[in-house]
């Protein structure tokens, strides 16, 4: 049988990877404590073995409850927060304990998720209810007295002591929801559409209600990254489940409506736009959101092809760095070689989810894949995008990378699930095609 | 399988459309950041906003000193932090807002200006020529130190315009009229270029923001960077059009109480609405030059018409424009190594549809402008027999051991008029503060001072910028050794009363003697 023999091969690409990025993580640790201060960091041995934990804990969880799975996903993102926090603690040396502390638990979260599902396909039976939760979540810190607002975005929830960002999750919430309602509507969405005929006015319902959710978003929280990525997320599984264009130029066009709306109501909005288009100019280099995005590309120059050495560079000249900017500080320390790496990371990622997707029999894991893979690259390409200067700056964290509990564990959750997708009952490439 | 049927070659098939959709969104970030940090990474690197990380570095290095033209004054230095901070050296300014449009500031959240920018590849040890120097350093253990900028500022000069500009608002431009030396150039309001180089990052910003926000500007110097209308100073060109056209300083020309310009309702008057020279009916040029007939001096510019009036401005270093749509300069003739607005003429086509405008350009009125250093560099030139000299602000560069790296000659940036125009200027200049409108100023002046005042309008309702440009000592047998010009914005502390005899040329007198010791 051919599984058995490629079980084995599949387990030791898997570790090597895991080798390889582990290193390179630990690598990067001490080379930012040699950067910043001259010395290898004290805490290297502790930092150490903290890091092999988590990875090796990952690894075996994989091993154990997902055999089958996708060998190339975890070693790739655990190399990706390995990055994170070596520049975290090279950025805000003060945080990275606790930083490291979330990355553990974003691991955990990982394991967790593939200790209670077994099948993704568990999932599928609950369509409206996780919808339902996802919605919520989303709009939970509208709720006075629970939600309230930080740097002019109403996004955070305060229980207790503890606050969090429940959108994250939401976000996959609504994955798993459009995957089901897709996977058993997709026929017919398809069916309510010629091939270049414009679609029945009900067929349009579940577009209009995401575009309706995602302007709520905007408006309610004034949170233009979330806001254009569910739109976007939704709009890519929409026309990836029916296959049909109409669905595409009208999710472009509603897009283009919203982008109006949200340009003529909002003062941010407007901001964001004149920022992106005269962050260079000499008079407003020195005005804060004009000076963030010009330090930021001063940064990636600055880095240049080889970048300036971790710990050696001035990255901390940009305003937020740890979070949304943390690719310019990547760039200037680490250069294009950084950068292009990081990128190519991400890449595969996003290859290897969309892989999962093709191989996968049943139309709600294909979907699934697909949602969560396109969640991820959106939400990179906004990013990387938005401080690089290619389009507006909305903000989001760089997944994995930046400064972050939420985003850090949610991201873990989501690839978890990717990870499970990929485990599933297994149907060889070659059978299904013959 | 599960409740629904499987995806089919129509996912897959959108699938990969996906994934080249992804793949094209990615290219498109490679191609933005290889661009940023590679094929434009030395522009955006140089960009002045990113003054900062350059600083960074520069910080690491004790930065030369700015020096006087005595070799002993510090007009700028880096002391040593007492405790390490973030930065290892401080810039320090030990005499406060009296250098601060010379030196520039040193700020490492706003980057540099004046000799810091300008000198900056010396001052901060970077520059080719201290390459050697920097690897003698390396080799010999020695710590390495950025190079020193010797000045041609003459502290007692610059002390006498601050002096003399005290509790007025306007600028004093001193050159040496032999070489272009910058002996001294004062503008207030000023600013303290230690407020925008030690400090709290917070100071620093708050200094800032009140510098950047003050109507008056007062970072900008008054003396090289702004402009101004120069009214009857302009007579100097005017004049030394006419000479260098045949015209002699005893050719007669008619003197009417107001000049009739056709096809406008704006008559050209002589100041204050006089006679000039007691009514005779025909003034000599001397005579008009001396007591500043506006009138005669209209005459001679409409006779000498927009194309031989725009030549000689612009062989004294105006720089041609086509107002209203052009009026900056892009190719300014004369070069400065500070930041220097050369002043403005408007080109002979400006006047085809407007000829009146001739007679208002004659008397530095209309769309004609300057400023007290290309005044007294127009006033060096007529000192220096018709070589109109380029500002040199510093002679020499020397690194840490003394060797100099670098050495700077005097420049001449034209030829404006002869020899024998620049000998009939003199002799009208010193008319002017012998018996015309400087002379009771320069009553009983032991030194002999060629001179020109200038009361430009200055806008309906307020009252007019007075003027002075002068050299001395002038005369036969003399060898002019300063050069200045004064502006002293809307008329000092004599408001409407204001001339240019009375309120700027006392400050040029002042620092005439103060450099002659007279």
């Amino acid at each position: 049988m051919s599984t058995t023999a490629t079980l084995p091969a599949r387990t030791r690409t898997g570790l090597g990877l895991l080798v390889l990025a582990y290193l390179a993580s630990l690598l990067a640790y001490g080379l930012v404590g040699l950067g910043l201060r001259g010395r290898v960091p004290n805490d290297l041995g502790a930092y150490g073995i903290g890091l092999a934990a988590a990875f090796v804990g990952g690894w075996l969880a994989i091993r154990w409850l997902a055999p089958r799975a996708d060998p190339v996903l975890f070693p790739v993102a655990a190399l990706l927060g390995g990055i994170g926090l070596a520049m975290l603690y090279r950025l805000r040396p003060t945080v990275a304990g606790e930083q490291a502390t979330w990355f553990v638990l974003g691991v955990a979260a990982f394991v967790a998720v593939l200790f209670v599902i077994r099948d993704h396909r568990q999932l599928d039976a609950y369509t409206y209810t996780i919808g339902l939760g996802g919605l919520v979540l989303l709009l939970l810190p509208i709720v006075p007295g629970i939600g309230h607002e930080e740097n002019g975005a109403r996004l955070w929830v305060q229980l207790g002591r503890f606050q969090f960002q429940p959108a994250e999750f939401g976000r996959i919430l609504i994955v798993i929801f459009l995957s089901s309602y897709l996977a058993g509507r997709r026929e017919l969405l398809a069916a309510g559409i010629g091939r270049f005929g414009s679609p029945r006015a009900k067929d349009l319902g579940p577009l209009l209600l995401a575009w309706g959710a995602s302007l709520a978003v905007l408006f309610l929280q004034k949170d233009l990254g979330a806001s254009l990525l569910l739109f976007g997320v939704f709009v890519v599984m929409l026309w990836v489940a029916t296959g049909r264009w109409p669905y595409l130029a009208i999710g472009i066009a509603l897009f283009a409506l919203g982008a109006w709306i949200g340009y003529s109501a909002f003062a941010h909005v407007q901001a964001r736009v004149d920022i992106w288009l005269h962050a260079l100019e000499p008079d407003k280099v020195h005005s804060f959101g004009y000076g963030q995005l010009a330090q930021s590309w001063f940064a990636l120059a600055s880095g240049g092809l080889v970048g300036t050495g971790l710990g050696q560079g001035s990255p901390d000249l940009i305003p937020f760095v740890a979070s949304d900017f943390i690719f310019s500080a990547i760039g200037e320390e680490l250069g294009l070689l950084g950068t292009t790496a990081v990128l190519l990371l991400y890449l595969a990622l996003i290859g290897r989810g969309l892989r999962v997707g093709l191989e996968r029999s049943d139309a709600f894991g294909t979907l699934l894949a697909i949602g969560l893979t396109t969640t991820l690259a959106l939400q990179t390409f906004v990013i990387v995008g938005g401080v690089t200067r290619l389009i507006p700056l909305t903000g989001l964290p760089l997944p994995l990378v930046s400064y972050g509990g939420t985003s850090r564990i949610a991201t873990m959750v989501a690839l978890a699930l990717l990870v499970r997708v990929s485990a599933g009952p297994w149907v060889r490439t070659r059978d299904r095609e013959r | 399988m599960g409740p629904h049927p499987g995806p089919g070659a129509l996912m897959q098939r959108q699938i990969r459309r996906l994934g080249l959709s992804f793949v094209g969104l990615f290219a498109l970030l490679f191609a933005q950041v290889s661009y940023i940090q590679v094929f434009a990474a030395d522009r955006i690197v140089a960009m002045p906003g990113n003054a900062t990380r350059q600083i960074r570095a520069e910080f690491e290095v004790q930065r030369g000193a700015i020096l006087a033209a005595d070799r002993r004054t510090v007009l700028a230095r880096s002391v040593e932090e007492p405790r390490r901070s973030v930065y290892r050296f401080r810039r320090e300014y030990p005499h406060g807002e009296l250098y601060a449009h010379i030196t520039g500031f040193y700020s490492r959240i706003y980057g540099r200006a004046g000799i810091e920018q300008a000198f900056n590849a010396y001052l901060a040890g970077t520059a080719p020529e201290l390459a050697v120097s920097n690897v003698a350093d390396l080799i010999l253990g020695r710590p390495k130190q950025g190079a020193t900028v010797y000045t041609t500022i003459v502290p007692r000069l610059q002390e006498a315009a601050r002096r003399g500009l005290a509790g007025l608002r306007g600028a004093v431009a001193a050159v040496d009229p032999r070489t272009g030396d910058l002996l001294a150039a004062y503008s207030t309001p000023g600013f303290d270029p230690n407020d925008l180089s030690s400090g709290t990052d917070e100071e620093i910003r708050r200094a800032w923001a009140r510098l950047v926000n003050d109507p008056q500007r007062p970072l900008t110097s008054k003396a090289m960077q702004e402009l101004y209308l120069p009214g009857s100073t302009f007579k100097l060109v005017t004049a030394s059009a006419a000479l260098e056209a045949g015209f002699g300083p005893e050719s007669l020309w008619p003197n009417p109480r107001v000049l009739d310009l056709a096809t406008t309702d704006d008559d050209l008057e002589n100041f204050g609405g006089s006679l000039c020279a007691g009514g005779v009916a025909r003034v000599s040029l001397r005579r008009a030059f001396q007591e500043s007939c506006n009138v005669t001096f209209g005459e001679i510019g409409l006779e000498l018409g927009a194309q031989a009036l725009a030549d000689q401005a612009i062989a004294y270093g105006f720089c041609p424009t086509l107002p209203p749509e052009r009026t900056d300069c892009a190719e300014p003739a004369i070069d400065s190594p500070l930041p220097f607005e050369n002043g403005r003429f408007p080109a002979p086509p400006y006047f085809e549809r407007r000829v009146p405008a001739i007679a208002y350009s004659a008397v530095g009125l209309d769309n004609v402008l300057t400023n007290p250093l290309h005044l007294a560099l127009i006033a060096g030139a007529i000192a220096n027999g018709g070589d109109l000299m380029a500002p040199r602000v510093v002679t020499s560069v020397r690194d840490a051991q003394g060797r100099v790296v670098r050495s700077f000659d005097p420049e001449i940036a034209g030829r404006p008029i002869s020899p024998t125009t620049a000998r009939r200027m003199t002799d009208l200049m010193l008319a002017v503060t012998q018996g015309g409108t400087a002379s009771s100023t320069f009553a009983g002046f032991p030194i002999p001072v060629a001179g020109k005042t200038g009361t430009a309008t200055n806008g309906e309702g307020r009252p007019p910028n007075a003027w002075f440009a002068a050299f001395a000592p002038a005369g036969t047998a003399q060898t002019p050794r300063i050069a200045v010009a004064v502006i002293v914005l809307d008329g000092g502390d004599l408001g409407n009363e204001a001339t240019g005899g009375r309120v700027a040329a006392p400050i040029a007198r002042d620092l005439i003697a103060a450099y002659l010791g007279g």
